[in-house]
């Protein structure tokens, strides 16, 4: 009899005995609530001509228009275009990079050598983007650039590398690794140390070498942390990191062939506010495409393995 | 000459190899990573004079303090920024972990019937968002956030993977401890304060460290709703003084005005030196922590 009343316990008879626990969750939710789901509401922005006299709600519809708009000018398609190229290219080189960095750090001897290059890989990482920004300027300048000092003192012609879009793709590839690759080393570095000690000695035991220990052993052990970094990582495609690129190109538009993303379209747009109706619906797009992949590569996490799936 | 032996007293060939190889492609990137921290401090003690004839370089020969001479002549403006950002990043930070944990904990309590179906609300915002307007328009024109310290702080502390992280952590505790305690007529916010906080401290150092650096490093806020130049958070300072100082440049160039004047791109390096600094002074301090951290939330990345 006892169970059956507590199975029917109302609403409001579990909203009381859960006050506590809600009342610890409503701060967060509602902050959640405000900046989360309330702008989704504001996608109906998308499918308006927006005016800030009207508001919202009383601002006329246009139907598709925005898109329209946004597709036709051909932006839609290099924009997107760069984002998922750049995504990639940095999951490629920074996934490699990261291996292959923490499979010899692994195997390094000295204590104390090991610790002190692992913090210097690591620096990047802590330093915030408009101190990469300054730091590129100091390197790639044209007036008085290092880089620059380097091929004049060579009696070489210097490169004007902010009026040169081509050298981009380079740049930005060469900084995305430099301050995130530390990052990755330390996770795959746990994930090698997580790999069965016995293993190697036996492994040793029988003759191998450290080339076929590490091509046997420790990449098949750190195999699931890759596939799965990779494919959250993959599940982001269509997200510009636009710390990375608004620091390093900024307002230059002589560089945006090469190097706008998204998100950076989105910024600028979103900054100089001349047509709210059509950057909530390049924003709609984005959040979409978002959506779908990551829903793609969680499905595949979680054929593969249960365990390491998102949700 | 026996196997164990060669291994003792020499390194085996293959050992060697990999060594020979692995240790100078490891130490390059290495050098790459600090030559640029080294050719910013070099810059920022050179004469403007010869950083114009040779660009920025890593040893400095003409040595000079003009560019910080010009910084701390009026240094206003970025203490009053490292004022900023000092307020933001303790308000926030302190915030951020008091919210996030206590979401976390209430999220994995087994007790708790909506625990899914509330975890989902949390969950759903990593998944999608409306966009950077439709948010943009929220905060300035119904939560008048436009120069707001508090635009700097709200935004970010709500972090659902911080959440999620505590979450899985505090899962790992034992529920007995908190049933008995419930038994003992503690209630949940006493049990949640005294007895899981303790117990949580590793967690709550990471989401600390990672929630203290995000709020430092920030200049997306600040750049989006300060126009106040009296709360300018320290990045969007810098970010300013840089962009400045090449605008200064040009109209300077364009002018035909003697360009020497000022210091400005040995005083570009200096404001970075400035910036900098004590990320890179407590970076030693901390770095473990965050290294803890990050083996802690690998598997959920």
């Amino acid at each position: 009899m006892k169970a059956g009343k507590r199975k029917k316990q109302g609403f409001f008879h579990k909203l009381y005995r859960y006050r506590t626990l809600l009342l610890m969750l409503l701060p967060s939710a509602a902050l959640l609530f405000v900046f989360c789901y309330l702008p989704i509401g504001g996608l109906v922005m998308a499918f308006k001509r927006f005016n800030y006299r009207d508001g919202i709600f009383g601002s006329p519809w246009v139907g598709l228009e925005n898109f329209k708009f946004f597709f036709a000018s051909g932006k839609a398609l290099s924009v997107t275009r760069n984002t998922a190229l750049y995504n990639l290219t940095f999951i490629l080189v920074n996934t490699a990079l990261e291996i292959l960095f923490a499979i010899i750090l692994s195997e390094m001897a000295g204590k104390w050598l090991k610790k002190i290059t692992q913090s210097v890989i690591f620096l990047p990482y802590f330093i915030s983007w408009v101190i990469v920004g300054s730091i590129a300027y100091s390197l790639l300048s044209y007036e008085s650039g290092t880089l620059n000092g380097v091929l004049r003192s060579l009696g070489m012609d210097p490169v004007n590398f902010y009026g040169e879009p081509g050298w981009w793709p380079f740049i930005i590839v060469a900084f995305s690794a430099w301050k995130g690759v530390g990052y990755g080393v330390v996770v795959y570095l746990a994930s090698i140390l997580g790999v069965d000690g016995a293993l190697h000695e036996a492994a040793a035991i029988d003759g191998a070498n450290i080339f076929q220990r590490i091509r046997y052993i420790t990449l098949p052990g750190i195999l699931p942390t890759v596939i799965t970094m990779t494919l959250l990582a993959l599940g982001k495609i269509f997200r510009g990191n636009l710390d990375l690129f608004y620091q390093l190109v900024g307002q230059n538009g002589a560089l945006f062939d090469k190097t706008d993303v998204i998100d950076t379209y989105v910024f600028r747009m979103t900054i100089a506010a001349t047509d709210v109706g059509q950057t909530v619906a390049i924003g709609f797009y984005q959040s979409v495409l978002c959506f779908i992949t990551i829903i793609i590569a969680n499905w595949i996490v979680k054929k593969k393995d249960e365990n390491y799936s998102l949700f | 000459m026996s196997k164990e032996a060669v291994g003792k007293r020499h390194m085996p060939k293959d050992v060697l190899a990999f060594k020979a190889i692995g240790y100078p492609i490891l130490f390059l990137f290495a050098v790459i990573c600090l030559i640029p921290f080294l050719i910013v401090i070099g810059s920022s003690f050179t004469s403007e004079n010869y950083i114009i004839r040779n660009g920025y370089t890593l040893f400095p020969k003409e040595i000079s303090f003009e560019s910080y001479k010009t910084i701390f002549d009026s240094p206003m403006a970025i203490i009053r920024a490292y004022g900023v950002t000092i307020f933001v990043t303790v308000v926030g930070t302190a915030l951020s972990i008091f919210l996030n944990t206590m979401a976390g904990y209430v999220l994995q309590r087994k007790d708790f019937a909506w625990r899914n179906k509330l975890s989902f609300f949390y969950f759903f915002t990593t998944l999608f968002s409306g966009g950077l307007m439709p948010w943009y328009i929220l905060c300035v024109n119904y939560l008048h956030l436009k120069d707001s310290i508090w635009s700097m702080i709200l935004p970010g502390v709500v972090s659902v993977w911080n959440i999620l992280l505590v979450k899985g952590f505090m899962a790992g505790i034992p529920f007995e401890m908190t049933e008995s305690a419930k038994i003992d007529g503690a209630g949940d916010f006493a049990i949640f304060v005294k007895l899981i906080w303790p117990l949580s401290t590793p967690v709550i150092a990471t989401i600390c460290l990672f929630t203290a650096l995000t709020y430092w490093n920030d200049w997306y806020n600040s750049m989006l709703f300060i126009n106040n130049d009296r709360l300018y958070s320290l990045q969007y300072q810098l970010y300013k003084l840089i962009n400045d100082a090449k605008a200064l440049r040009q109209i300077a160039a364009e002018s035909g005005m003697v360009i020497d004047i000022l210091p400005i791109e040995s005083t570009k390096m200096a404001l970075t030196v400035v910036v900098t600094g004590p990320i890179v002074l407590v970076y030693p301090f901390v770095q473990r922590y965050f290294v803890k951290g990050l083996t802690l939330g690998a598997v959920k990345g």
